[in-house]
């Protein structure tokens, strides 16, 4: 129908002078609206079928290695983290020993890997040139990619013989009155361990140290230079308001000291003795896994050792995931500064 | 308070010389194992690199010579494994994440995907101990690959979302503009364009996972004999250097430095090629 | 102050710890506190100034104006060598009392150059009182007093004391935008500056703390030079004794300010203030 006032267009205007709305016309050809799309439901629901997989393979993990260990939780409790007899034969268990190894180990690598870290992450952030920063940070980062198994034949073909050799006579003979430098210089044992740990250690907490140092910025250090602070002092000022996020770093150095094996057992000496000496060898839940669970002769044999990595799998979760809450909130705070 | 002024200047100045000074040093230092362990098993391993060690089998002990090719075929047969069952989960993971996944739900796979990255390896090989040795009861190529997929899917995971994110979003609007439903744009679209940084995002997680012993040590466990199948215990490169490094014969270890020229070459070559691309594609932006 | 001798003494002069209170206002006309000659600053290959000639009067306020992307920003961080903290380089004569800033220390010279910036930029991990202290903490001062007194003082100074005094002790970044920014201008005096450079200081506030930084201006021109860089027109013809119009990193014109903004020399600058361009 021709509507009063409204001039026809000869497009829309039919032979019978009737006019048609074209655009009604096509909408109404094609059907009605869709409200969903069967295609898009079936994509998005596959793959959150294989997003929710990965979700629950952790929770599978833990699950399996509680289930795992059942064994030796109901044979000795709590008891199994503070004994220390590890003895196959009579069939008795305690971690106590790997427990001790790998806090020690571990900590002597952060001891060294913190300090050369944070010296590497501020260069890296602070004091370097950009052409220079971008090739030297790809050089830290291949550290990382160097497997654990080549940094062990590293151990104990150059490592070893070199403490063996120089580093422990030198350390026995002048500083030996300490309990640390007493015993034997066999090479192999916690200060080995601990010094290779550091350097696979280094790379993790020098990246992410910079990366946080770079969330700070500019603004801040401008304002410290502006002040009439030297170079270091505004590296100061900008370490404090990142100080949270290099503990991140830290914990996440940490957790990868904690499960690394094989460089590790190649070098520690493994043998389940708690010293004070770094002299001596020593042995660590991961090593002890690598070295004795394909030989595991009873069920609680393996109970034991899956419940060593059960302890392991929390220990590295929980130190990860404080570790990444820590790091977000801190970028989180600066962006909305 | 006065006179002191300008040695406390030049205090704060040498402080400052110092400290630039240290933070050099602690660069030198970082950077110098990796190329004393480089350098060190290209030296060592030179001499027994040759054609024979790549495809011939280990000889019987106290005889010299001898090569590798089967912890090579195991190697590439394990994470032909892990790939078959790590990447599908990954990628698709991935994708989730990058289209639907900002949401809570989504939030958590993300943040258990690091979390698990920091799980070490030795605890993974334990639970592919679990869910596969026990139930077979007896070591398998399979646990291994079951092994190394766990290991691969939260790389994978979340290099696939950063390489999907990556990609300009006028490409999606573009798609959606011309009526393509939103899954087609994706698949259609939008993955190709991030197919090259995905690959590479692949690519490395492979790498890494030729790279790892433990989890190897007791569920492939390993294997002096040529053997392909999948039920079977299998060798492998890292167990063949482990094996080859703690033994008493000095043949055997410098062919473990060998295979550990080759390993260390491989992830290294793999390393760079994802730092040249992802450094292109963050360019783009 | 005429100084020509080695950099040694002109730093052993500008290290005496500053008095507790500002040198007295100056009547007589206006020495030039700073002067630049011929100043070229490139950022890489682009070149952001262009032959800048400029006098900067003592105690007396200089506002530097022109449209965005103009170098006015860059000019005012060439004054204190923050243009190379950028990754700039400069080329041409930079004085402050007659002597080449590239022949001070840099430290030694932003002592003396204070500046304060677009975005307020407090130290969020420091508190409100160590904030003002920081810059004379940095250089060696503790006596407890001698801090609080030069605190309280500058927060005066700044319009602020009044409403931080008993909260001395929270953070820097706890307080709101305008007054953030009046902290991080108590910040740069307390280390008493013979300069104070502000980079649109008012720019990103509300308009009642603009009128209250306005206001401290121009309380300070009289124990201090100021040169402040502004897009904001009626703010320089307000507080300013002398402005510059800076276009595409050329100086255009300078004089005193009710002259400029009444009977400007050049077109450019005419067509700016009427609001033609920019």
């Amino acid at each position: 129908m021709a509507r009063p006032g409204v001039t026809p267009d000869p497009l829309t205007v039919t032979g019978d002078g009737t006019v048609r709305d074209p655009i009604a016309g096509l909408s109404r050809a094609a059907g009605p609206a869709r409200k969903w799309n069967a295609g898009d439901f079936i994509f998005k629901h596959l793959t959150l079928l294989f997003a929710l997989g990965v979700l629950l393979l952790v929770f599978l993990m833990g699950f399996e290695m509680y289930r795992g260990s059942a064994l030796t939780i109901e044979k000795f409790g709590w008891d199994f983290l503070v004994t220390s007899t590890w003895d196959p034969v009579l069939d008795e268990y305690g971690a106590l020993p790997f427990i001790v190894g790998t806090l020690v180990s571990s900590m002597l690598a952060l001891a060294i890997a913190v300090p050369l870290g944070l010296g590497v992450a501020i260069f890296l952030a602070e004091l370097a040139p950009r052409w220079l920063e971008q090739p030297l940070s790809f050089l830290v980062e291949l550290l990382a990619a160097i497997p654990s198994i080549v940094y062990g034949l590293w151990g104990i073909f150059v490592l070893v013989p070199w403490l063996r050799l120089h580093i422990q006579p030198w350390l026995g003979s002048n500083l030996g009155f300490l309990p640390f430098f007493q015993g034997p210089a066999y090479g192999f044992g916690m200060l080995a361990a601990g010094l290779i740990l550091s350097v696979m250690v280094l790379p993790i907490i020098a990246s992410i140290s910079r990366d946080v140092l770079r969330t700070v910025p500019t603004l801040q250090r401008e304002a410290a230079l502006a002040l009439g602070a030297t170079r270091w002092e505004t590296t100061k000022i900008v370490l404090t308001a990142a100080r949270s996020g290099i503990l991140g770093a830290i914990l996440l150095g940490l957790g990868r000291a904690v499960g690394e094996t094989m460089a590790v057992t190649m070098v520690i000496g493994n043998r389940a003795d708690i010293s004070a000496s770094l002299f001596s060898p020593g042995y660590t839940m991961a090593s002890v896994i690598a070295n004795e669970f394909a030989e595991a002769t009873t069920d609680l044999y393996t109970s034991a050792l899956i419940e060593i990595a059960f302890l392991l799998f929390v220990i590295t979760i929980i130190l990860n995931a404080v570790a990444r809450l820590i790091v977000w909130s801190m970028a989180r705070k600066f962006k909305t500064a | 308070m006065n006179g002191t002024g300008w040695w406390r200047f030049r205090w704060r100045k040498a402080k400052n010389l110092g400290m630039s000074t240290f933070a050099a040093a602690c660069l030198l230092l970082s950077v110098a194992p990796l190329v004393l362990i480089f350098s060190y098993t290209l030296i060592q391993g030179i001499s027994s690199l040759n054609l024979a060690f790549f495809v011939q089998m280990p000889k019987p002990v106290g005889e010299t010579g001898g090569g590798m090719a089967n912890a090579l075929a195991g190697t590439g047969i394990l994470i032909g494994l892990g790939a078959l069952f790590g990447l599908p989960v990954g990628i698709m993971g991935g994708i989730y994440l990058a289209e639907y996944g900002n949401n809570p739900f989504g939030a958590s796979v993300r943040f258990l995907a690091d979390v698990m990255s920091g799980v070490p390896s030795i605890v993974v090989g334990v639970v592919a101990y679990v869910l596969v040795v026990l139930p077979m009861n007896h070591f398998s190529a399979l646990a291994g690959g079951v092994a190394l997929a766990i290991l691969m899917v939260p790389t994978v995971t979340r290099t696939t979302e950063e390489m999907i994110r990556l990609v300009p979003h006028s490409y999606r609007e573009a798609g959606l503009a011309l009526g393509i439903p939103q899954w087609k744009t994706t698949v259609r679209i939008i993955l190709p364009a991030a197919l090259k940084g995905i690959t590479t995002g692949v690519l490395l997680a492979i790498a890494r996972a030729a790279g790892e012993t433990a989890p190897l040590l007791f569920t492939a466990l390993g294997n002096r004999f040529w053997s392909t199948a999948v039920d079977q215990p299998i060798a492998s490169l890292t167990v063949f250097i482990y094996d080859y490094a703690k033994a008493p014969f000095e043949d055997w270890n410098r062919q473990a430095w060998a295979a550990g020229f080759v390993l260390i070459s491989l992830i290294l070559v793999i390393s760079v090629i994802f730092r040249v691309v992802t450094r292109s594609r963050y360019a783009e932006h | 102050m005429q100084n020509t001798d080695t950099a040694h003494s002109v730093a052993s002069m500008s290290m005496e710890i500053p008095l507790a209170e500002p040198p007295q206002p100056v009547q007589t006309a206006a020495a030039p506190k700073m002067r630049t000659g011929n100043l070229n600053a490139y950022f890489g290959k682009t070149r952001a100034l262009r032959d800048v000639s400029l006098s900067v009067p003592e105690q007396r306020v200089l506002a530097i104006i022109g449209p965005s992307g103009c170098g006015k920003s860059t000019f005012l961080r060439c004054l204190n060598r923050m243009h190379e903290v950028a990754g700039g380089t400069m080329k041409g004569e930079v004085t402050l009392d007659g002597t080449d800033v590239l022949a001070i220390d840099p430290v030694l010279l932003r002592r003396r150059v204070g500046m304060v910036f677009q975005k307020p930029n407090p130290f969020p991990t420091m508190s409100i009182f160590d904030n003002v202290a920081a810059g004379l903490r940095l250089n060696g001062v503790r006596d407890r007093k001698f801090l609080a007194a030069t605190v309280e003082r500058t927060l005066r100074q700044a319009a602020l004391w009044d409403e931080v005094k008993d909260s001395l002790g929270k953070s820097g970044a706890s307080i709101s935008g305008g007054q953030q920014q009046r902290l991080c201008i108590a910040r740069t005096l307390a280390v008493n500056p013979e300069v104070v450079l502000m980079d649109e200081p008012a720019s990103a506030l509300d308009p009642l703390s603009t009128a209250k930084i306005e206001e401290l201006i121009y309380q300070l021109k009289s124990s201090y030079t100021i040169v402040i860089v502004t897009h904001n027109m009626q703010q320089a013809a307000r507080v300013s004794d002398v402005t510059a119009f800076f276009y595409l990193g050329e100086l255009i014109e300078v004089g005193d300010t009710k002259k400029v903004f009444t009977t400007p020399v050049k077109k450019q600058t005419e067509e700016y203030i009427t609001g033609r361009f920019g």
